[in-house]
């Protein structure tokens, strides 16, 4: 059962079952099916896996044998969490949709994304990691133009092609790499032991760097983000929001930081400045916001910008943080895209002016979602508290000056999430509104799932923390100066 | 050699039968024909390649994988010429006659071995051409695509022919194998020689599009009838391209250092120009002209950085970019038939009528813009490792900026099937007969076959 390669299997054979499936309801049950038990072929691998810093359940065969290219899986304590994140924020996705009548080819966009993901999260061989990287974005790029709103074709050209001139930056990096070892390989192993030259290092630096930050989005290369969120059907905004950036962060830790930790030291207060410029400016932005989901979009900047800025702290803390604030991120902000799209079907509108009230008729939703907030706050008890408490002690440990301005993330975050809720869930019902319905059956199925692991992950947060740790550990000290 | 004979013998053969006016025969005997010689070049994969008619023709492993490409290719495009010829002209057998020649131009081309061969392919190869592109007597852009191709072929064949003299006046013979001997050898080479390489390039850079040669390339494409465009922008570029490539790799490596930086050049100015041009193209016929031009700039990737792995990376990239070029050209005729135009508009809202043609288009698309497994990115990577080996930073990166911005004009057709809706009632479907299903069925599967398993064309090399 604890096969890496049936598990990248499964979505991709759902995908071209989902192909041919025209009839909605059949769709999405089937749909919901196969990523349960993609989440279900997942389980032996928490069961199996030895909290040390060992790559494990790997796999490899010969893929181009005349480049001794490789494809390579397997499995670390960085690359657990965000398999088990993706296989597990899928099925709520999935089930997110169910109050709405896509076809089977949605689904199957979301399944084939999702071996994408998968692959990135497991290659231990650059060019596998390189495809994966490329398969998950044309999914997502369909299923944002097909079923998005408002200007989404202009929208989704510019995301499609930012973000592919930032990964062919990476190819042109990686063939750069290809070449530097006595014997061509893009193995990990060999990548990571080639002792490049400083100046090689720079260089290679910057173009993983490009890919990576344009995905994430670090600021300033975050301008497609805000439009794309905004524009894409709420599905597509989870997968991004909640999965996708992750990617990007992953990249970081996976490749960036192993490969050129010279460069990465010596850049690390340029990209930190950054990071944090992010955060603020974002938080700002986020402040201002009338769209709700523009709103946490910009708030989702400010979020992914201190973990960024936690992986280039260059402490456990800080890496371990971003490791558990990726988890816990991917959770909320699914939660909260889902509430907005919830809410947006109701009344018709995402503007903040015509929402109000609706704790009093919608109690359980103003309480799910109150945790949920709560979460990504980072009030003591939720998940985001441990995640954001560990990025800022990552941060202290490298400089006082960036920890405080990162630390106002808390402050800027509290601010606009509580605008935000007070403006939803508080005040008066709008004369003209229309009788809420609570949330019921899957909508409270999908929310109570996030809200029980915000809580759990609050309480216990060494059920991800204590997977990655050993790695993480092992990540700085085999790094060689 | 029994690959030329026979097509030499078919050729004829087709236009005997156009005389007793046996039309429903030339099809399937065109096809048969092809085949027969395709099996010729197939069982000569395993013979030791000798120098035939003394020296002329060479046939190695080399010259039969392309030209087993540019007969499959070939082999695609006559499937599709069904009801295509028909609608355009009467005289339907000298189609399929001059298609057949031009196709034997194009092996002698990646067969020869004294350039006295390589001149009497390529005229073959482009006097058939020359009366193909205007083959539409009646309209007005056919006539002026085939003057012009015309003009400049036969302009382009004149540097050919004085690069050839030039080179014959250093050295004194036409022989490939005498010429390396001439070049590995004289201490001192005569400025002639020099002359005559930069003429030479000058003219083989005409006959595959490169800028600043390229200017007859969108005409001409544009003006021909589609699939002869499809013939052209497939087969017969990539016969030229592979002239090139043997006469650089078996002979003018040694003197690298001279044309490098000349060659460079014409490749950076290709990739701009293809790339950008095609960037504010309102046709898709015309979009496709400058993307392959885009594409000869890309394939000189492996002229540029001559060594053991061009040859291989050369089939794969001509494997793929053909491949990807008769999906779209394909998909053209049968949207240009529904809709009468050959802008992108008329791609609107296909993929609501045609789910699967627009699905197969969008693969074609993907792997011309080189995205992962299609057998586009593959040669995209072995480009890319070629360029990488020589250590030349830059033009990789050049390189890089021009496949993000080649993704945008590509996606232009995605957008339009998928995201844009047709004026046209949705129940007008596009009739398709069955030999385009199969066409495009087996250029699809085979684009994602060797992307995903590369293996099968990189060890034939």
């Amino acid at each position: 059962m604890d096969n890496l390669f049936i598990l990248l299997l499964i979505p991709v054979v759902a995908a071209c079952l989902l192909c041919v499936v025209k009839e909605p309801t059949r769709a999405r049950w089937i749909a919901l099916l196969t990523s349960l038990l993609t989440l279900a072929f997942s389980i032996p691998f928490l069961i199996g896996f030895v909290p040390d810093a060992s790559m494990q359940f790997e796999q490899s065969w010969m893929w181009i044998e005349t480049l001794r290219l490789q494809f390579h899986i397997g499995l670390d304590g960085i690359s657990l969490p965000l398999v088990l994140l993706t296989n597990g924020l899928i099925p709520l996705i999935v089930l997110s949709s169910f109050g709405k009548r896509y076809s089977g080819v949605f689904y199957a966009l979301v399944s084939f994304m999702q071996a994408g993901l998968l692959l990135v999260f497991l290659a231990r061989d650059a060019f596998s990691f390189y495809v994966g990287w490329e398969l998950a974005l044309i999914p997502i790029y369909f299923i944002c133009a097909l079923w998005g709103e408002g200007d989404r074709i202009r929208v989704n050209l510019k995301f499609f092609v930012y973000t592919f001139l930032g990964s062919i930056f990476m190819l042109v990096a990686l063939i750069y790499l290809y070449h530097q070892g006595v014997v061509k390989s893009l193995e990990w192993e060999s990548l990571v032991s080639l002792n490049l030259s400083e100046d090689a290092q720079r260089w290679v630096f910057w173009a993983f760097f490009l890919a990576f930050a344009i995905k994430i989005p670090i600021f300033p290369f975050h301008t497609w983000q805000p439009d794309t969120y905004t524009q894409a059907p709420a599905g597509g905004t989870m997968l991004l929001a909640g999965i996708m950036l992750k990617m990007g962060v992953y990249g970081l830790l996976r490749w960036l930081l192993p490969i050129a930790p010279f460069a990465v030291l010596s850049y690390s207060h340029i990209i930190l400045i950054l990071c944090v410029i992010g955060i603020v400016y974002a938080s700002i932005i986020a402040f201002k916001q009338q769209d709700a989901k523009r709103l946490v979009a910009y708030s989702s900047i400010a979020h992914v910008g201190l973990i960024a800025a936690g992986v280039f702290s260059w402490q456990v803390e800080g890496i371990q943080g971003a490791v558990l604030q990726m988890v816990n991120h991917g959770l909320s902000v699914v939660g909260i895209f889902f509430i907005i799209d919830l809410l947006q079907e109701r009344t018709a509108t995402r503007s903040l002016s015509a929402w109000g009230g609706f704790a009093k008729p919608m109690p359980r939703l103003a309480t799910v979602f109150l945790i949920i907030l709560m979460g990504a706050i980072g009030l003591p008890l939720t998940n985001g508290f441990i995640g954001e408490f560990l990025l800022l002690k990552g941060l202290f440990d490298y400089g006082v000056w960036y920890a405080t301005f990162g630390g106002l993330t808390l402050i800027l975050g509290a601010v606009y999430m509580l605008r935000f809720y007070q403006k939803t869930m508080l005040g008066h019902l709008q004369p003209d509104a229309k009788p809420m319905i609570d949330i019921k059956g899957h909508e409270l199925l999908v929310l109570s799932i996030i809200t029980f692991f915000t809580i759990f992950l609050g309480v216990w947060p060494k059920a991800i923390l204590g997977l990655s740790e050993a790695a993480v550990v092992n990540l700085l000290n085999q790094i060689k100066f | 050699m029994g690959a030329i004979i026979t097509l030499s013998i078919l050729g004829i053969f087709l236009l005997y039968l156009g005389l007793y006016r046996a039309k429903n025969a030339l099809l399937p005997v065109t096809i048969v024909g092809a085949l027969v010689a395709l099996g010729f070049i197939l069982f000569q994969w395993n013979e030791e390649a000798v120098p035939l008619y003394h020296g002329m023709v060479l046939f190695d492993r080399y010259a039969l994988a392309f030209s087993a490409l540019c007969m499959l290719a070939t082999i695609l495009i006559l499937l599709l010429s069904k009801e295509y010829f028909r609608t355009i002209s009467d005289n339907i057998a000298e189609y399929y006659c001059l298609i057949v020649f031009s196709l034997m131009g194009a092996l002698l081309v990646t067969a020869y071995h004294n350039f006295a061969m390589l001149f009497v392919g390529i005229e073959i190869m482009s006097v058939a051409l020359y009366i193909l592109v205007g083959i539409r007597k009646n309209d007005p852009s056919s006539n002026e695509a085939a003057l012009k191709y015309f003009l400049m072929g036969a302009f382009s064949t004149g540097f050919l022919l004085f690069g050839i003299t030039l080179m014959y006046g250093a050295a004194g013979t036409f022989d490939l194998g005498e010429l390396r001997n001439y070049v590995m050898t004289t201490n001192e080479i005569s400025p002639l020689f020099y002359g005559g390489i930069l003429l030479l390039l000058c003219g083989l850079c005409f006959k595959i599009g490169a800028a600043p040669f390229h200017f007859w390339t969108p005409d001409v494409y544009d003006g021909a009838p589609i699939l002869i465009t499809a013939f052209m922008s497939t087969v017969v570029k990539v016969a030229a391209f592979v002239g090139f490539f043997r006469l650089f790799s078996m002979v003018l490596v040694p003197l690298s250092e001279f044309w490098t930086p000349v060659l460079l050049t014409v490749t950076i100015i290709t990739l701009f120009v293809g790339n950008i041009t095609a960037l504010v193209q309102t046709s898709f016929k015309r979009m496709m002209a400058y993307s392959s031009i885009s594409h000869a700039g890309y394939m000189l990737f492996a002229i540029v950085s001559i060594g053991a792995a061009s040859a291989p990376s050369i089939l794969m990239y001509a494997s793929a970019y053909c491949l990807a070029s008769i999906i779209a050209f394909a998909t053209l005729i049968a949207v240009k038939r529904k809709t009468g135009s050959e802008h992108f508009e008329s791609f609107n809202g296909l993929a609501k009528r045609e789910p699967l043609l627009a699905f197969i288009l969008t693969i074609a698309m993907l792997s011309l813009a080189g995205i992962p497994l299609t057998a586009g990115f593959i040669g995209k990577f072995l480009m890319f490792n070629n360029v990488m080996g020589n250590y030349n930073v830059m033009l990789l990166v050049i390189a890089a900026v021009n496949a993000a911005v080649a993704i945008y004009y590509y996606l232009h057709v995605v957008v339009n099937m998928y995201f844009r809706d047709s004026e046209e009632p949705l129940e007008q479907q596009i009739p398709l007969t069955n030999a385009y299903k199969v066409v495009l069925g087996i250029a699809a599967v085979l684009t994602i076959a060797f992307g995903v398993y590369p293996d099968v064309i990189l060890k034939l090399l």
